[in-house]
């Protein structure tokens, strides 16, 4: 069901603002990959290219061998969750989750028994059964970012993108959703990029971490790949839990340099 | 207090002076006589005319610009383009030009003298001094009514839910009824109470461009005038409490709509 991502080399400008500055990266099938970076990166327009909602100026988008260009967004069949959710305030949880299913064309559409069928089995792995005659104001931060969530698994996506998914929740929510969220992709396997400017949330949830700045990518990795060889003195300086030390060359002889750090650490 | 007692009164009175009573005086005076010369007022033919003709206007005017009101919100808030701006204030327009003015521009277009004026009598269509004449007035004249009350709820909601939509592979068509209307629409039908107040009651644009045809061009509001101008006065108050009235149930529903649904409407600037 999953596909891998393919983007190469894409690049946004937004009037003179260069938002992407030729962005390439794979995502394989199945994985989780973080987008982080600081406000601005352009980690979001990334994600939105992606999934369509903009058209980059260059570079091209891939979901397996398809090229996403020749797609429109509806055939496109992207999950995308919302950083303030969008759920649709006037339909209860069992309309809104029902709602991609609904849109289909009458030729593709599920029969209406097959859709409530879909929406109890969703609404079961959310754990939000018993929950689906509520509207969206009647429900927390929390219960609100999983709703969004069975709304777009509903379509039964190629690819699942999160913009800031936990971005609008408090602390302790937040690391209750990251746990449940880990343990939803293990067992959906759904091809899964999200954007976060929170690193813990990044290195704790994803296989891979893509970090950006300034419309570029400065280094996709493992969490420890990250943390064990920072690429760019960008990332030692953004990520926290990086210390570089300066050094001194001492010894330079036969093309050996030997270093040594000074006594004063900083980073 | 004594500051507060006195504010209080002198609104009491200013509203009494200048609102209640000119409404209680229609009444009045349309009852003096009877209630069968009130109803009498009624029964005349002309009068009956100029009920249908404005209830015609009313019911081309009034959708027109429910369509192409929200049409021109959802352009406005949804998408960013050049001239954005320049369109706003051309949606404007109408409550900045004196109603008399837009009536005579559609005299200069398409009067007998005017820039059309030829090509329409060679066709043999008639728009002035005919009933087009008074419906193109009135759609000019109430315009910005449900533009202007969607535009800034519109505004305030973003574009998240129909992008939402779109991503869940909802056609444009079915994004706009299933998503868009059901959050405009109270505010929706609250433009659309006062786009019809206002076509019902217009007077000036339509005066100009009616040519005031007993029993065929005149609206309700000419036709009170007519009546006032031959010292009817029994029947212009008679006919005029319909129009009272109809200001009095749109006053009642927009109250009930503020009171009932004021979140929905939350974002729209009441004027």
């Amino acid at each position: 069901m999953s596909v891998s991502v393919t983007v190469r080399n894409l690049e946004k400008t937004f009037n003179q603002f260069s938002a992407l500055r030729g962005i390439s990266l794979e995502v394989n099938s199945g994985e989780l990959v973080a987008l982080l970076g600081p406000s601005g990166s352009g980690k979001t327009t990334l994600l939105r290219c992606i999934a369509g909602l903009e058209y980059q100026n260059n570079g091209s988008v891939f979901f397996g061998d398809i090229n996403a260009d020749q797609l429109s967004l509806r055939e496109r069949r992207i999950g995308f969750v919302f950083q303030q959710y969008a759920l649709f305030k006037h339909m209860n949880v069992a309309d809104n989750i029902a709602f991609g299913l609904r849109a289909k064309r009458r030729a593709i559409r599920p029969t209406e028994s097959a859709i409530r069928l879909r929406v109890e089995e969703l609404l079961n792995l959310i754990q939000l059964s018993g929950l689906e005659l509520r509207y969206p104001s009647q429900l927390s931060g929390g219960q609100r970012q999983r709703v969004a969530l069975a709304r777009a698994l509903a379509i039964e996506p190629r690819v699942l993108l999160l913009d800031e998914p936990f971005g609008a929740l408090d602390a302790k929510v937040r690391k209750d959703l990251r746990r449940w969220l880990r343990e939803l992709h293990a067992r959906t396997g759904h091809t899964t990029l999200f954007v976060t400017h929170d690193q813990d949330e990044a290195f704790e949830l994803a296989d891979r971490v893509a970090i950006l700045n300034n419309g570029l990518i400065e280094q996709i990795g493992t969490p420890s790949q990250i943390l064990g060889y920072p690429k760019t003195k960008f990332i030692a300086d953004f990520v926290d839990g990086i210390n570089l030390k300066p050094l001194k060359a001492e010894n330079i002889r036969n093309n050996v340099i030997e270093l040594r750090a000074t006594s004063s650490p900083q980073g | 207090m004594r500051i507060r007692v006195t504010l209080i009164l002198v609104a009491v009175v200013f509203l009494c002076a200048f609102l209640f009573l000119p409404l209680a005086i229609v009444f009045i005076e349309a009852f003096r006589k009877g209630l069968f010369v009130f109803m009498s007022a009624f029964s005349d033919p002309d009068a009956l005319a100029a009920i249908r003709l404005t209830l015609l206007v009313a019911a081309i005017a009034v959708p027109f610009n429910a369509i192409f009101g929200v049409a021109a919100a959802w352009t406005i808030a949804k998408f960013n383009f050049r001239g954005k701006n320049f369109l706003l204030t051309l949606i404007d327009l109408p409550f900045s030009i004196s109603p008399v003015i837009s009536g005579l521009v559609y005299v200069l277009l398409f009067g007998a003298q005017g820039w059309f004026g030829h090509w329409l009598k060679a066709h043999n269509v008639e728009i002035i001094f005919a009933v087009p004449g008074i419906v193109l007035a009135t759609i000019f004249v109430t315009f910005p009514f449900v533009a202007r009350e969607i535009i800034p709820l519109m505004q305030a909601q973003g574009t998240s839910e129909e992008e939402a939509a779109l991503t869940l592979g909802a056609s444009g068509w079915h994004t706009f009824l299933h998503v868009t209307l059901p959050n405009i629409k109270w505010a929706l039908l609250y433009g659309v109470l006062l786009c019809n107040a206002r076509a019902m009651g217009e007077f000036g644009a339509v005066s100009v461009v009616s040519g005031h045809i007993r029993g065929k061009t005149d609206t309700v509001p000419l036709h009170i005038e007519v009546l006032y101008n031959d010292y009817n006065f029994t029947a212009a108050f008679a006919v005029a409490t319909l129009l009272a009235s109809l200001g009095l149930v749109t006053l009642l529903l927009k109250s009930i709509l503020e009171w009932k649904f004021a979140d929905n409407l939350a974002a729209t600037h009441h004027r």
